[in-house]
């Protein structure tokens, strides 16, 4: 129970930190300044989240690995973050097509979890929600702008999102550790969230002009730490420091 | 990045402290909610602010620096406009 306790927060603290990571790789490469701005910024929302999570998870585990030992010191394996945080941020219209299927699942997701029976988790969830709501409002509207904009731009959110959608199913479907927390009361039905997230994103998709993918073959293996190809080098780059300097400070 | 600049925008903020919206900057973006989404991302992230406006910098009509004389000068030696004359009872002092 504890240790499933521990395995659900800390999958959702690598969430925030493996997309955090991925979205702070656009500092000083977004198409224009505001949103360059705007990137980073989002980027260090989850990794605040992160923080939070990381924190908490390594007071239920109770070994004294601390948020950073968690971060840093972990290895492929042992992180359990959906696959679709660590795909490569390819074009900008799939960094925000991906930002936007996970920022409704976030939201959504986090609203729930402030009925969670872990108090801390609760108050988390509470912080969070708010800026999940922003997020989503921003990635929002640059699905509206990219899917009902030029031929170029409409091309490429549906070619991003068509790419994305077989790492969708892996959100919503639940494994022993989601059915032992839910039965807990400490996180949601998945079942629930999936139908209310595929209500609001379909309904967005079709404003946007973007054609819904088909439900065939979906990813999984993330929370199990079967990681793709690309989250090797982004933990290198990610831990370098810490692993060539232990206890580094700065 | 692209040396293509979208429309210009004025941003104004209402700080924590202050009733009115204080001019705080300017901005680039392709219309008004994606204005008011960078001006948030730009200009409030420090809790700087309760409350955004944006306007088109091309919306502002304002006053030439040619037509300083004809505008303010005529105000400088006018002191009866100035509201010097009145006895200011001591109570209501700040």
């Amino acid at each position: 129970m504890s240790s499933a306790h521990f395995r659900y927060v800390l999958r959702l603290g690598d969430n925030a930190l493996v997309l955090g990571q991925r979205l702070s790789e656009w500092c000083g490469h977004s198409p224009f300044l505001e949103e360059d701005i705007a990137m980073a910024n989002t980027a260090l929302d989850h990794i605040g989240r992160a923080r939070m999570l990381l924190s908490h998870a390594s007071a239920i585990e109770g070994k004294g690995r601390d948020e950073d030992a968690l971060a840093y010191l972990r290895d492929e394996r042992e992180f359990g973050n959906f696959l679709i945080c660590e795909l490569p941020n390819g074009d900008y219209a799939f960094t925000l097509v991906r930002q936007y299927l996970l920022d409704v699942y976030h939201q959504l997701l986090f609203e729930a979890l402030r009925a969670s029976a872990d108090e801390e988790l609760a108050a988390i969830a509470a912080k969070a929600v708010k800026e999940a709501a922003y997020h989503a409002r921003r990635s929002g509207d640059w699905v509206l702008r990219f899917g009902d904009g030029t031929d170029e731009s409409q091309a490429r959110a549906q070619a991003a999102l068509d790419a994305l959608w077989s790492y969708t199913g892996e959100l919503f479907t639940p494994d022993a550790v989601d059915d032992a927390m839910q039965a807990a009361g400490i996180a949601p039905d998945l079942a629930q969230l999936g139908a209310r997230w595929r209500q609001i994103v379909e309904a967005h998709l079709v404003a946007a002009t973007l054609n819904v993918p088909p439900d065939d073959w979906q990813a999984d293996g993330g929370r199990e730490g079967l990681h793709t190809e690309h989250m090797g080098r982004l933990l290198a780059e990610m831990q370098f420091v810490q692993r060539a300097y232990p206890g580094l400070d700065w | 990045m692209s040396k293509q600049h979208l429309p210009l925008w004025e941003v104004f903020v209402r700080s924590r402290r202050g009733l009115d919206h204080k001019h705080i900057g300017s901005l680039h973006a392709a219309d008004a909610e994606q204005a008011l989404l960078a001006a948030r991302d730009t200009y409030t992230r420090r809790q700087e602010g309760v409350s955004i406006w944006v306007v088109r910098s091309s919306d502002i009509h304002a006053s030439q620096f040619e037509d300083e004389d004809a505008f303010f000068e005529p105000a400088a030696d006018k002191v009866y406009r100035h509201p010097t004359f009145y006895d200011v009872p001591e109570e209501l002092k700040l």
